[in-house]
């Protein structure tokens, strides 16, 4: 017997929820029109500028600037690390393609830490808005990464600019959380030390508070770019070109070899990028003095 | 009665009463830093009610029968003068820090007026409070709480940074405060890269750098290890003397409390149940509680030489010659004799055999012949505790000297192991004797003989040259240890 056919199922009625939610869109689409044109023209304009200057020059030099980057930040050895794993990628047939990929998680990136750090302050601050915030936030992270996709479409068309912000929505999460958490444990009684000697709350805020939680912010930033990483190959399926498209029509057509190409690119790119923001995470005075009081 | 121990402790109280305020001459009306009035903090619902009913006197839990929530201070009235330490005292959740928090707003107070300067901060704007703490009242924390990113110049200066002072002025000042402290040559180093007694010294430096009158301080040194402790605790009575600061200071630590403090708050359960010096407290508890809290306080430490000490009974002006050293000697039946010049000022020591020589030479005077380094010297405060090992190492009594040099008492051993005996088991319980002599009471041991009398033993060791029994104001004292043991 299916659960279907249990006379008790007639009970619960069958809730409308996903025909309030059609109403929502369709409500947004049509009165809201140039809101979308406003905010597709916006993403256009940062992702398609980054993807050229980032296509621009030849692969090699690419590559040798990206590896310049690591030894800078990081070491030689990482340096040379980079170069040969972007050297990998530059040996495939779709370097372009990684660019594209690499503009759009840097936008998508930039534009959900826009949000989820002055909100993750916001509600570090404020008890109340955590309350309301924790739900909100599990829901955005758990909904299967495809479903941001739909209404985006149906907003923005097919392209870019969907790819992009369904990724902002995707990504935003772990950079809220991870502000919220590295505010509230900054230690209270230093608060309370700028608190005693008559600092304001946005003297605390700027000059205790976030440069003591930069550590934890900025692994927030990292996980914000691995995830909008993640996402931005789902975009793919939307049009938003790049390495999604590459390894989405590798699943179309059955091609192993060169979905297998376009997965080890992105790996590539998602170490570089962990491994790099990373860095400059531990570089902040914050973690300094982290260590420093480890190693006493 | 049984106090007699403690009768030490008004010398030292009167000698912080003559030093305590040095900004203010002699004679000057003190007027108070802080006055706090029927203070209450009450967190949870009900605040209101909470403290209607506290404040008719209903005790704490009753109070709050009912209601979600909890009292943290009951009741607070008290005064803090300029250039006082004023020490709260009570066991974790007794309410200090709420209470010491409230001093600069930091917690908000239910009900009730602090007065800082004469003006009421419960009644500022966030805006006039910052304000008010930038200019009035710095505070140091028990966990040192300085900003690990900062070098420890950077965190003495904090509270001019904030202030918005010039960068050059607010380094100046740092390195000043620093240097108070004693951590010249530190500037530079992240706190992590210190012990925990120095950054608590930085935690000081920080607030003495905010040129506030007042300092609060939230158990400061209850972090550190004991040795680390006294040496703060040192400091923080030298600059105090030096900057004439008024300071709150907060503790679990009796000792702490006696040590440093010129008034003592003894806190329970949110209220304040005693306020006095700690000899006061001492000697006479309000109430079973405080009496149990002192009880087990290190009185070795409160105490003083001059509590213990005894008349010499051998002194000779450095006039006189070696005939009447040796006179002095045989009547007094003791070894060294005691010299001192103009103005009773104590100069040194003679003993026995230097002395026969004297006047088997047919010497006319002593020139040449006292030795100021044969007894040990101590000063009148010094603390019981400190004493043990100067009578330990001199052969003759210990000689005490006032602040003025002069001599004024000797102890001999047996008169501080004496006194130690009965420190274990003195325990005062409420009637207070005013004792004239209280040295001569000193050095009383209670002996319970067969018979069940208590009789005085005297100090009379064979080595010691001033033999108890010769103190005459003794046979009253006697009659009262036997009132006590009856």
């Amino acid at each position: 017997m299916s659960a279907a056919d249990t006379p008790l199922n007639d009970l619960l009625p069958r809730l409308e929820i996903g025909h309030g939610f059609e109403i929502a869109v369709d409500w947004a689409r049509a009165n809201l029109r140039p809101v979308f044109r406003g905010i597709a023209n916006l993403v256009e304009s940062l992702v398609e500028p980054l993807a050229d200057l980032l296509t621009a020059p030849p692969a090699i030099v690419m590559v040798l600037i990206f590896a310049g980057l690591g030894w800078w930040l990081r070491s030689w050895k990482f340096g040379l690390g980079t170069a040969i794993g972007l050297g990998v990628v530059a040996g495939m047939p779709f370097w372009d393609e990684t660019m594209n990929t690499l503009a759009a998680v840097l936008v998508a990136s930039a534009l959900a830490l826009l949000f989820a750090v002055p909100l993750g302050i916001f509600i570090a601050e404020n008890r109340r808005a955590s309350a309301v915030a924790r739900p909100m936030l599990d829901m955005m992270q758990t909904m299967p990464a495809f479903v941001y996709l739909i209404p985006a479409i149906s907003f923005f068309g097919i392209g870019v600019v969907p790819g992009v912000l369904a990724t902002v929505v995707f990504s935003m999460p772990p950079g809220v959380r991870l502000t919220e958490l590295g505010l509230r444990q900054v230690d209270r009684e230093v608060v309370e030390a700028g608190e005693a000697f008559g600092a304001s709350p946005r003297m605390i805020l700027l000059r205790t508070k976030l440069p003591l939680a930069l550590p934890t912010i900025m692994s927030g930033v990292n996980q914000v770019i691995m995830l909008a990483l993640s996402m931005v190959v789902i975009a793919g399926m939307v049009g938003a070109g790049g390495l999604g498209e590459v390894i989405m029509t590798a699943l179309d057509r059955i091609q192993v070899g060169t979905g297998f190409e376009g997965g080890i690119a992105v790996v590539m790119l998602a170490v570089v990028l962990d491994r790099l923001t990373d860095s400059i995470g531990a570089r902040s005075a914050a973690a300094k003095a982290q260590r420093a009081m480890q190693e006493a | 009665m049984a106090s007699a121990l403690l009768i030490g402790i008004p010398e030292r109280v009167r000698k912080i009463g003559r030093n305590a305020w040095p900004g203010y001459p002699l004679g000057t009306e003190i007027v108070s830093a802080l006055i706090v009035k029927s203070l209450y903090k009450v967190f949870g619902n009900g605040v209101e009610t909470a403290v209607q009913r506290l404040s008719k006197g209903v005790a704490r839990d009753e109070a709050l029968k009912g209601l979600r929530a909890t009292a943290a201070v009951i009741d607070a009235n008290f005064e803090v003068k300029r250039g006082e330490i004023f020490v709260v005292m009570g066991l974790s959740g007794s309410g200090k820090s709420t209470l010491l928090r409230m001093l600069n707003g930091l917690v908000t107070p239910s009900h009730g007026t602090v007065e800082v300067d004469g003006t009421d901060l419960t009644k500022l704007r966030p805006a006039a409070l910052r304000k008010l703490r930038r200019e009035k009242i710095s505070m140091v924390f028990q966990h040192f709480a300085l900003l690990p990113h900062r070098s420890v110049l950077e965190n003495a200066g904090y509270a001019l940074e904030v202030a918005g002072r010039p960068r050059e002025e607010r380094h100046e000042q740092a390195r000043n405060a620093l240097r108070m402290v004693g951590l010249e040559g530190w500037e530079q180093k992240l706190p992590q890269e210190l012990s925990g007694g120095m950054r608590q010294r930085v935690g000081l430096a920080r607030a003495l750098a905010a040129e506030t009158d007042i300092l609060l301080m939230d158990e400061a040194f209850s972090a550190l290890d004991p040795l680390i402790r006294r040496e703060l605790q040192d400091q923080l009575m030298d600059l105090q003397a030096e900057l004439g600061k008024t300071i709150v200071f907060i503790t679990h630590d009796l000792n702490e409390a006696m040590r440093l403090g010129h008034r003592i708050a003894v806190m329970r359960d949110g209220r304040i149940v005693q306020i006095g010096t700690a000899e006061e407290i001492l000697t006479d508890p309000s109430n079973d509680y405080v009496a149990q809290f002192v009880a087990d306080v290190d009185r070795t430490r409160i105490l003083t030489a001059s509590s213990v000490m005894e008349r010499p009974l051998s002194v000779i002006d450095v006039g006189s010659g070696p005939r009447v050293a040796a006179r002095t000697l045989r009547e007094t039946q003791t070894s060294a004799v005691y010299v001192t010049g103009r103005n009773k000022r104590f100069l040194g020591t003679i003993t026995d055999d230097v002395i026969t020589r004297a006047v088997r030479e047919g010497r006319q005077n002593l020139d040449g012949i006292v030795s100021a380094e044969d007894a040990q010297t101590v000063s009148a405060d010094t603390p019981v505790a400190e004493l043990f090992s100067p009578c330990a190492e001199s052969p003759h009594p210990v000689a005490v000297v006032d602040a003025a040099g002069r001599l004024a008492g000797v102890i001999p051993r047996i008169t501080l192991l004496s006194a130690l005996g009965s420190i274990g088991t003195d325990i005062p319980n409420g009637t207070t004797k005013p004792t004239d002599e209280p040295a001569d009471e000193a050095l009383l041991v209670p002996v319970t003989t067969a018979n069940g009398e208590v009789t005085a033993a005297e100090g009379d060791s064979g080595t010691g040259p001033d033999v108890a029994g010769k103190v005459p104001a003794q046979a009253g004292d006697t009659r009262i240890r036997e009132g006590e043991q009856a």
